[in-house]
């Protein structure tokens, strides 16, 4: 089975996805923050990074940046979450490397929709 | 509105509504379709100043209002739709199909029919992979018609305004990057998408929009909202549209064994079907129908 690392600094979200997660199939494991979901990418890298942008510690953006240059077997996808659909916003998280993005509220159909995407499920 | 109870008056207007709804698309109200009308209807009935679904019912009856009844069989009509719905359709479609169909077209022409193609993802999915992979058509003529019967699937359709929930299912951040532009709180398709694609309201069972012959025809997720009489006939009018060479492809829940004669499981595409009564014409060479 696949495993999907989400991180995201809310409980609710964290706990919403992984059950529309392991309803697709995947193993979920979840971090807090940034910081926390690259010790754990570095630790065992996961297929998949549900990926939050406004967290604690170390938001989104920073994560990307340190995972660009972080020591791992192989790079996870990158689906980034956000409550903004402005296109400067969305370019960015393209730009660091995010392999796809999500709004805020998602439900199952459109997070599968997107694992299908980058190739997860 | 306090919910409607499940009495002899509901149910007649139920019956009455969805009658029109039979009568002026073909299609038929599932159970499971059913028991949303009242949810369905309810801007309708608040939008013409209705009290319940029997006042809607008797207005329908009572006076012939044709904005209301427009109103009625667009709100009824199943117009979900997403981009890329069953990717696998597409990726089959685009490395498959198409390149078939390409060597076959010594005319340089291609044509699609998405027929009850809703609010138009799937005409707009066929576009956006054919603009990716603008290389292989330089040169070619490209014709994509897309019909529905709902006025309103159409305009939507048509406008390429898409909410930011529709743009999420199926369509990648880099196609929605590069084809289309924020139009407010939702995206719009470019211009140049929206120039490929001839999206006309149409009735399957009073078609006007198709003409000639299309190598690539899809109608997913339609026939199964129809009688198995009027799948025959839809089928039948998908057979007068095809030539030797076309494929037709139905959802994935879909097929046109049972469903008369005028198609078989394609040999070589799965899930794809492909015109059966043709026969080369003694003239010229050219196929021609048969039955």
């Amino acid at each position: 089975m696949k495993n999907c690392l989400v991180v995201d600094d809310s409980k609710v979200i964290r706990k919403v996805a992984r059950h529309i997660l392991e309803s697709l199939d995947l193993t979920v494991s979840e971090a807090v923050d940034g910081q926390d979901a690259l010790t754990q990418c570095e630790a065992s890298a996961p297929d998949v990074v549900l990926l939050d942008w406004n967290m604690p510690v170390m938001s989104g953006m920073e994560f990307l940046q340190a995972l660009s240059t972080a020591r791992m077997a192989a790079r996870p996808k990158i689906i980034f979450c956000t409550t903004e659909n402005g296109i400067s916003h969305i370019k960015a998280a393209v730009e660091a490397g995010a392999d796809e993005y999500v709004m805020k509220p998602f439900d199952r159909e459109t997070l599968e929709s997107k694992l299908t995407i980058v190739g997860v499920i | 509105m306090a919910p409607l109870p499940d009495g002899v008056a509901w149910r007649g207007a139920a019956r009455i509504l969805s009658g029109l709804l039979e009568a002026r698309t073909g299609q038929i109200l599932s159970e499971g379709r059913a028991w949303r009308m009242e949810t369905a209807l309810r801007p309708v009935i608040r939008t013409h100043n209705l009290r319940d679904m029997d006042d809607l019912a008797a207005q329908v009856v009572g006076k012939r209002n044709a904005a209301l009844e427009e109103d009625v069989v667009n709100a009824l009509l199943n117009n979900e739709s997403s981009f890329f719905r069953d990717l696998q359709v597409f990726d089959m479609v685009h490395r498959q199909i198409l390149p078939h169909i390409q060597q076959e077209r010594s005319d340089r022409t291609l044509r699609i029919w998405s027929a009850g193609c809703s609010t138009g993802q799937e005409a707009y999915s066929l576009a956006i992979r054919m603009r990716n992979d603008a290389a292989r058509w330089q040169g070619w003529r490209i014709e994509i018609l897309a019909t529905d019967i709902s006025t309103a699937a159409i305009d939507q359709a048509r406008s390429g305004v898409f909410s930011q929930m529709d743009v999420q299912r199926g369509l990648s951040v880099g196609d929605l990057l590069k084809w289309f532009e924020p139009h407010g709180e939702d995206w719009r398709a470019s211009a140049e998408l929206r120039r490929m694609i001839d999206f006309r309201r149409d009735n399957l069972f009073d078609p006007r929009a198709p003409s000639g012959e299309y190598d690539l025809l899809l109608c997913r997720n339609v026939l199964l909202y129809f009688t198995p009489e009027r799948r025959q006939a839809v089928l039948h009018l998908l057979a007068r549209h095809s030539h030797a060479n076309s494929v037709l492809l139905l959802g994935a829940g879909e097929t046109v064994i049972g469903q008369g004669d005028d198609f078989v499981p394609h040999a070589e595409f799965r899930g794809g079907y492909a015109c059966k009564v043709l026969q080369p014409d003694c003239a010229g060479g050219a196929m021609r129908r048969v039955c």
